[in-house]
This record gives structure tokens, sequence and C-alpha cells, in this order.
């Protein structure tokens, strides 16, 4: 393995590891927070323990987020140096604006979780909804900063370095809207789906309660309103793809071949060789159709780009298709919960319970195969058309040990983590010994259980 | 002022902030790994109490810090994480092993008892992850002293191994370990009004003292050769000699305050004198941030992004300060804004409360 190939993986890896933390922890926030809010407006005792016991869920997952994403924040120099020399004043603003952002979703959450007792209610209430919007303000700047690596612009370059910085045009480069604003949608209709999903298999292992009722509705309103909306932010971002990233956008659809009226691929394996794509359906002139409005419109193929300025356009194509074939299904699993609660039957139809459940993982895959078809449909650029990832990678050899060193250390906290939540999950089916009421968590969220 | 000297002004009281909080919970999980004995798991509980609310708000310094460096300094950064490449990753292995472990111990689905064998194993690897932090922040600070980056000979060890690998840096690493311990022994007296526990850990400051200083006295010695822009920094200049001496003076003063339990006296103190040593530092090696390499102003930003930053930083101060004035308001009144602990008598304490709930169930067990 090229330490080229050793960095970019571990950086991949690092960052799909960290992605995951992220968007549970951006969307987690609000669910505790509406639990909570219904609990005062209601008075029943489930929203209560149901925001306790999301918040007990997501202390955890907070936490691992926090801690891999200071390994991120490291690694952009310990990985990229030279990058990072290059762009650090141009993208670090935005990185300071992250800081804060995150420095009081981090207070917040340390308010939220261990305040319970500490609190009235709205002032309770009102620390949760601190920290979704610190959640989401992150997302937004971090992800601008990202599409500025797709979307570079608000700078000259000169004598090998940026000169004449544009702060705001940099912040508000041509993809930074339509990036963020897909990722927020996408870390509340993953999350959403997830936890919506969780619960869906405990009703069908036979609590049927008002706890994993409300849950499942929260989890399904916050998840299900952003999955709807999120075709539409696809578009537009695909549309802004196609005017800034031609060569992305071909390898996304795998156009080998401009053309006027060009065909959609479904499925299918790009051979970059032949240049011709496996097993596809091929709908005729449906891409021009989609991206222009226009059945004979002209789409730009990968031919109008050096061979040596392609990225690999397989994984591009496929990661693209199983995004947008995740999305699809989960849309049809919101409407057709939609459609069963209206009826009063949400809770009891046990074939969508099921399908719900297989669900859950759906808006998480989306997720990483939209980082894949972000990141690695940027190659060979670290910044689009200005550098090279080769040109930006350390000079340290070896990177493959801290790869593998990485690696190793995140498959074991993800086991850890997700055996832990088990537990969590599993002490939600047991009744509550002291207490004799189901359900109940038996200590508020986040006191310390030793001694 | 200019903006570079000024960014780098707030960089460095980033640094202090992180280093007298954050530092401090490395310190406290150091601690975890040292209660042993009668009262340890008081100790434990009252450690795992204390930081619990507040270590995530205070590891954010270190974000904060990196992403000024990489906006303000990009050179730094660029060379600090190619040579240092090796212990940056160390430290990021124990900052992830460390935040995790405290959550899984503290965070589990039901109460385990303190003995617990998962409870065991985490609580080893989250005082082990508190002990390798520290140690590599500290030698990362004493290699970028110590000029040793700068070292261009074509071999592995000498582009990625020589930098920090030498007596000075890894001293300094010790020495940061030792002040975190020390702070952490200081601060952990006012989160309990248990006498025994108070006695505990003025004990255990005082012992942390004489490390302290014996390590702060070697490294002075060492730098004369392993960091010597710093040996003369400190020793050949007014400024230095002036920090130096009221470092001494707050060292004494925190002294004093341990012996004749003035707790508040002591911790100032303590304070004082660990952010005197970090401006020590970055004033004997002015003006340049990595030795001899990078130097201000030639490696700062372009203005506009210097002045961007610092209207940033203090914008984003006017919600930062309050915000995390209201954290320790909530949760640490009783150790930042009541009157001090010391020489109360007999007050009925929640950890006697939880040492005789955890008697009553050893009783329960053995019935």
């Amino acid at each position: 393995m090229s330490d080229l190939l050793a960095a970019r993986s571990q950086m991949a890896m690092s960052l799909g590891f960290h992605i995951i933390f992220a968007v549970i922890g951006v969307a987690m926030p609000l669910m505790m927070t509406v639990a909570e809010w219904r609990w005062t407006r209601t008075g029943d005792p489930a929203y209560l323990a149901l925001a306790r016991r999301w918040a007990k869920g997501a202390a955890i997952l907070f936490a691992v987020g926090a801690v891999s994403g200071t390994v991120l924040s490291f690694e952009l120099g310990l990985l990229w140096p030279r990058f990072m020399e290059w762009a650090g004043p141009i993208i670090g603003p935005l990185f300071a604006l992250e800081g804060f952002a995150f420095f009081t979703e981090a207070i917040f959450l340390g308010i939220y979780l261990y305040g319970w007792h500490h609190l009235r209610p709205a002032l309770h209430i009102a620390a949760g909804a601190v920290v979704t919007a610190s959640g989401v303000t992150s997302a937004v700047v971090v992800t601008a900063a990202n599409a500025w690596m797709n979307t570079p612009a608000g700078f000259e370059s000169a004598d090998g370095f940026p000169r004449n910085i544009q702060p705001w045009t940099v912040m508000t480069n041509p993809h930074a809207l339509h990036e963020s604003l897909h990722m927020v949608l996408a870390a509340f209709a993953a999350t959403g789906l997830l936890v919506a999903g969780i619960h869906a298999v405990l009703i069908l292992r036979g609590a049927h309660d008002n706890f994993h009722r409300h849950a499942l509705a929260i989890a399904l309103l916050v998840g299900g309103i952003p999955t709807l909306l999120q075709p539409l932010s696809g578009d537009a971002l695909t549309k802004a793809v196609a005017a800034h990233q031609p060569a992305k956008l071909a390898a996304m659809e795998a156009l080998f071949h401009t053309a006027q009226g060009a065909s959609f691929h479904l499925g299918g394996l790009p051979d970059e060789e032949s240049q011709s794509v496996l097993y596809a359906l091929e709908i005729p002139r449906a891409l021009s159709l989609l991206l222009y409005l226009d059945p004979q419109a002209t789409v730009v193929g990968l031919d109008r780009t050096p061979r040596q300025d392609w990225p690999p356009v397989a994984v591009v194509h496929v990661a693209f298709q199983i995004m947008v074939g995740a999305g699809l299904v989960m849309m049809i699993l919101v409407l057709w919960a939609a459609w069963r609660w209206k009826q009063g039957r949400l809770y009891v139809d046990r074939t969508l319970l099921w399908c719900l459940t297989l669900g859950a993982p759906l808006g998480l895959l989306a997720i990483e195969c939209g980082w894949v078809v972000t990141e690695v449909g940027r190659q060979p650029w670290i910044i689009y058309e200005i550098m090279r990832t080769s040109e930006a990678v350390t000079p340290m050899p070896g990177i493959v040990v801290p790869f593998i060193l990485f690696t190793l250390l995140y498959g074991l906290l993800a086991l850890i983590v997700v055996w832990t939540l088990w537990r969590h999950i599993a002490a939600t089916e047991r009744p509550d010994p002291l207490s004799g009421s189901p359900r109940a968590p038996a200590l508020p969220g986040g006191e310390v259980n030793v001694g | 002022m200019t903006p570079d000297h000024l960014l780098a002004g707030m960089l460095l009281g980033a640094l202090v902030l992180y280093v007298l909080t954050g530092g401090a919970d490395y310190g406290a999980g150091v601690w975890t790994l040292l209660a042993r004995g009668k009262h340890g798991h008081l100790h434990r509980a009252l450690i795992d109490r204390s930081i619990a609310p507040i270590w995530e708000a205070n590891h954010v310094w270190l974000i904060l810090i990196v992403t000024i460096l990489f906006a303000g300094f990009p050179r730094a950064f660029a060379l600090i994480s190619t040579a240092l490449h090796l212990p940056l990753t160390a430290l990021l292995v124990a900052i992830v092993l460390r935040g995790s472990a405290f959550v899984f111990r503290t965070h589990d689905a039901k109460p385990r008892t303190d003995q617990d064998a998962s409870q065991v194993f985490w609580r080893y690897v989250f005082a082990g992850s508190s002990v390798l932090a520290p140690l590599m922040l500290g030698t990362i600070i004493g290699a970028i002293a110590s000029g040793r980056l700068s070292r261009r000979l074509p071999s592995f060890f000498d582009l990625f191994v020589a930098p920090w690998f030498g007596v000075f840096p890894l001293f300094v690493g010790c020495f940061t370990l030792a002040l975190f311990v020390f702070l952490a022994a200081i601060y952990l007296i006012f989160e309990t009004r248990d006498h025994r526990l108070q006695d505990d850990f003025r004990l255990r400051a005082l012992v942390l003292w004489m490390v302290v200083s014996s390590l702060g006295a070697i490294i002075l010695l060492l730098s004369r050769s392993g960091a010597p822009d710093i040996y003369d920094g400190l020793l050949h200049t007014n400024g230095g000699l002036i920090i130096l001496g009221l470092t001494s003076i707050a060292g004494l003063l925190s002294l004093a305050g341990l012996m004749f339990r003035w707790f508040s006296t002591a911790r100032a103190a303590a304070a004082v004198q660990v952010t005197l040593i970090v401006l020590g530092w970055a004033f004997s090696q002015y003006p340049y941030l990595v030795v001899p390499d990078v130097k201000l102003p030639e490696a700062a930003a372009p203005l506009p992004i210097l002045r961007l930053l610092i209207w940033s930083l203090l914008i984003g101060g006017l919600v930062l300060f309050p915000s995390l004035y209201y954290l320790y308001r909530l949760f640490k009144s009783h150790a930042l804004f009541t009157p001090p602990p010391a020489n109360e008598a007999n007050c009925p304490s929640s950890d006697i409360l939880s040492e005789n709930a955890a008697r009553h169930d050893k009783k329960a067990g053995t019935m």
C-alpha cells in the first residue's frame, strides 16, 4: 500500500467513523428536547423517561464523536500538511467558527445531561435547544469548508500561495449552501429512522406501552420530514455538481461520453478500460431531463476530462446509486408509516414495523456513500483543480501503520459502543424493580453510578 | 500590538485555559490510577463526579487551539504535524481512549459495583490514557521549544523521531504530567466536604509539589543544552528573571497554602504558578513559534485573515465565556463560588453517606 493510499484510507476511515457519531450528535438532542417538551405539555411520564433514556445514549455517542472529531482536526495536518499550510488561512476561519459552535454544544450538553435537578424544565429544554442549534451550526460550517475544497473560491493564487483572500466569498462558495443543507437533512433523516427502527423492533418484541410508541412517533417525525425534503436538496446539489465539477458528475452517472439527450444508468458497474457500463438499465434521455429539464440537453461526459484526472468511476457511481436508492426506500417507509399513522395503525402493523427495523441503518449507509461520492469523486484533487491530493500528503513514510492502528482502535470502539447501547436498549425492556413501574429510569440521566 | 502578536497571545491564552481546566481533568484521571487503600473507591467516585459535567467542554480548548494554529499560523501547524507525527498520534490515541473509557464507565445502562471486571478494565484504560496524553502533550511542547524540528538528515530517525525523542522533550513531558496531577489534587480538595478525603488530597498535593519543583529545576538545568533559547530567555533577560521569581513565589505560596490549610490561597497560587510556567515558556521562546524555523510575524496568515480570526475570537468569546460561567455556576458552585471547605467540623457529607451505603451493600452481600 503506497503512503498516499494509506493516508487517504486513514482519512476516509476516520471520517467514516466520525460522521456516524457526528450526525447522531446533531439530531439526537432535538429528539430528546422534543420528548421533554411533550412531557411538560402532556404530563405523560413516558415522555420524560424517554428523554432521559435517549440522553444517556446520546452522552456516549457524543463523547465518542467529540474525541474522534479531535482526531480529524489533527489528521488534517498529520496526513495533509501541505494542504493545510496552503489552505489553512482560507478554511481556518470556518473551522474556528466550528470550534465555537462545538464549545457551545459541549457546554450545554453538559448542562442538559447533568442538570435535570438543577434547572426548571423550561430552562432545561432551552439547554437542549441550544445543543441542537449549535450542533446544526457546526455541521453547516464544517460542510461549507468541505464544499470549498470542491468549489474553491474567494482567493487569488500567486507565487505558490493564496493571496487576497475574501472570507465571505470562501464561506459562500458555490457548493456551500447545497452541501450543508444536504448534510443537515441527512443527519436528521438518518438518525430519526435509525432510532425509529430500534423502537420498532422493541414494539415487535411485545413492548406495547407509551414509552416505545412515543419514541417511534417522535423519531419518525424528526427523521421523516427531512427524508421527504432530501430529494429536493439532492437534486439542487447534483445540478450544482454538474455546473462546477463535470468530471464528478460524469463519474456519478457513469457517463463516459459527452452526449446530447444523455441516458440515465440505473445500477450497473462502470468499466474504465472499455469505457462502458455493464449490467445497467439505461433510461434514454433521462439524465438530460433530470439535470436540465430538457431531454435534448448536452451532458458533459468523462471524455472532456484528461484520463489522468478521472476519479475512480466505478466507486463513485456505485456509491451514488446506493445513496439514492437508500434515500428512495427511506421515503417509501416514511410515507407508508404516515399513512398507517393516519389510520391509527402505526403501532400494530407488524409488516411496517419489520420494514422499519430492516430500514434502520439505511440513512447511515446513505451518508457513508454520500461522502464517498463527495470525496472520491473529487480525486485526484484535494482542492478541485488547484492542488492534487498527491501534492498534499505528508512526507512521513509508513502511514500504513497509523492507518492500521486507528482502524483497529475504531473497530474495537464501534463494537463496544454498539454493545453498550444495546445494554441501554435492553434495559428499557425490563420493568424497573425499584419503582415498580415499567420503563421508568432508575436514576436521572447522567448520574454517576459507581461506588 | 500587531494582529499577529495579538492572535499569538490569544493562542497562548487558550493554551493556559486548556492547561488549567482540561489539564486538571487529565490529572484527575491519573489520581484514579493511584486511588488505593481504604478510601480508594471514595476517591474514584469523587473524581468521576467532579469531572463528569465539564470534561468535554474543557477538552474543546484543545480543538480551538488547533484551529487557531492552522488558520493563523499555517506553517507552524504544517511543520509541527509533520515532524511530530508520532507523539501527536500517540496523543490522539490517548485522547480517544480516555474519553471513550470515561463514558463507558460512567454511562453504563445499570449501576455496577466498583469491582466489576468491566469497571476495573475501563478504569485502567481511563487512567493509563490520562497518563499518556499529558506526557505526549509535554513532549510536543518540549520538542517545539528545543529547536530539534529543523534537523534535516534524510533518514526516518532524523526526520520523525529525533525531533522529540530527547532528554529535554521527554522531561518536559514528565513535568507536564506532574503539573496536571498537582493541579488536580488541589482542585479535588474543594470537591468534597469529607475531611478524610480533603486530607488525602492535601497530602497528595504536597507530594506532587515536591515532584513539580524538582522536575522544574531539572528542566531549567537541562534546557541549557536541550533548549538554549529557553535557558537564555529565562536566566539572561530581566523579563525572564522576573517570571522565574514570580513563579517561585507562587510556588512557595501554594506550598504554604497546603501546609497551613489555606486551601483557597493554595489553589490560586498553584493556578498562577502553572500559568507563569506556560508564559515563561512562551516568553523565552519569543519570537519563535517553532524554534528555530517559524517566527513571528513572517509565519502568520495574511493580515485580513488575522483580523477576521481576532474578531471571531472576540465575538465568540462573548458567547463562550458566559456559557462557561453558567456551566461552572451550575455544577461547580460548591468548589468555586462558596467559601473554602477548610476546617468545617463534622459536616455531614455525601461521601460519608455514600460510603455508608457501600458498606450497607457489602453487608447485604455477605448475608
